[in-house]
């Protein structure tokens, strides 16, 4: 029972966090990154 | 055959994840990355965004981009969607999901002496410190004047990156190519180094260097999907934790935070004692994938009893 509690409450945490970061344009900020070539990523720096 | 057959299945669900991860196969030929809203999303698994065929983002390389800009020290989006991958899959995800994770499986699979690491398990808190190190510390520690930082582990220590997007990508496009310099050098060292020690030993990325899979780890414990040992049909012969190439000894603990749930402890045990589950009550298992127990296997003990589920 405690642990189907600590996974419920994480369930509830995890929507909370992404909701706020969909609010706070976060979602943005990965759309932004992740649709150029990240040049830290393939090592150009 | 049942085993075999359990090989050739998590196979499927490995390559068939790798493709969902990175189904814009064309965009290998045009050199170009996929731009779509689904970019939006962070994929389970380790998979650089900047791969031409990426369908979504990288969780680890979101992470840093958010808490690389000048306003944030946290990302609450990736973090959530992260926190909602590890509570229902918990380690599931690395034996299963990654895209990386297979690649590492598949260099396994090439013939060679390969190198026990139950003697440096202790290494496996490597990874814990590349987390803290990387994600956590440098980002606040290292900005410049306007508070930006880089992402450190995409940019020093990821060997996706140039695989998976580098490599790809500047076979197709010369102005890229030409870019590269004495970074693309060092991280491709680092690649090379992951590539021939996968060959030799068991995932040793996944072991001692991954930060998404020291978090996932951290969910094993409470996850959806979980492991059970029956004490009542273990013989204690050993077998599990021979086999296991995470070395873990999952009769210890089920929920051991190196275990990538691939089921080869599973299929190993002579007396079927090790089950992979879904759970969503305490007490109640809604899916079983358990060994069925072959009563004319050769590997099991003399004056076991047999159980049939």
């Amino acid at each position: 029972v405690k642990k189907t509690m600590i996974r419920i409450s994480l369930i509830l945490l995890a929507a909370a966090l992404i909701i706020t970061g969909i609010v706070t344009g976060e979602a943005d900020t990965v759309m932004g990154k992740a649709v150029r070539i990240c040049m830290e990523c393939i090592g150009i720096g | 055959l049942a085993e075999k057959r359990r090989h050739i299945k998590r196979g499927l669900v490995q390559a068939l994840a790798t493709l969902l991860s990175n189904i814009h196969i064309t965009n290998f030929f045009r050199g170009t990355i996929y731009q779509g809203d689904l970019k939006r999303v962070c994929v389970p698994g380790l998979n650089c965004y900047s791969c031409p065929a990426a369908t979504g983002a990288c969780p680890i390389g979101s992470f840093q981009a958010v808490v690389g800009a000048a306003d944030s020290r946290i990302s609450y989006y990736v973090s959530g969607l992260v926190i909602l991958f590890g509570t229902i899959f918990g380690r599931l995800i690395c034996g299963f999901l990654c895209p990386f994770g297979w690649i590492q499986d598949l260099l396994y699979k090439i013939p060679s002496k390969k190198l026990s690491t139950k003697r440096i398990t202790h290494l496996t808190y490597f990874k814990y410190f590349i987390l803290v190190l990387f994600l956590i510390a440098l980002p606040i520690l290292l900005v410049d004047d306007n508070g930006l930082s880089s992402p450190y582990f995409c940019k020093y220590i990821c060997p996706a990156g140039i695989l998976e997007g580098a490599i790809p990508l500047g076979i197709v496009n010369e102005g890229i190519r030409e870019a590269f310099g004495l970074l693309f050098s060092w991280k491709l060292f680092i690649l090379v180094t992951v590539v021939v020690f996968s060959i030799l030993s068991y995932r040793p990325f996944c072991k001692y260097l991954c930060p998404l899979g020291a978090i996932y780890s951290l969910f094993n414990s409470i996850s959806f999907v979980t492991m059970r040992v029956d004490p009542d049909k273990c013989i204690k012969c050993g077998k599990c934790a021979r086999v296991c190439r995470m070395d873990v000894d999952i009769t210890k603990n089920s929920n051991h935070r190196e275990c990538i749930r691939c089921g080869e402890c599973s299929s190993a045990c002579p007396t079927g004692a090790i089950e992979t589950l879904i759970r969503l009550k305490q007490q109640g298992d809604i899916k079983n994938e358990s060994k069925k127990t072959d009563s004319n296997s050769p590997d099991r003990p003399s004056g076991c009893v047999h159980t049939q589920r």
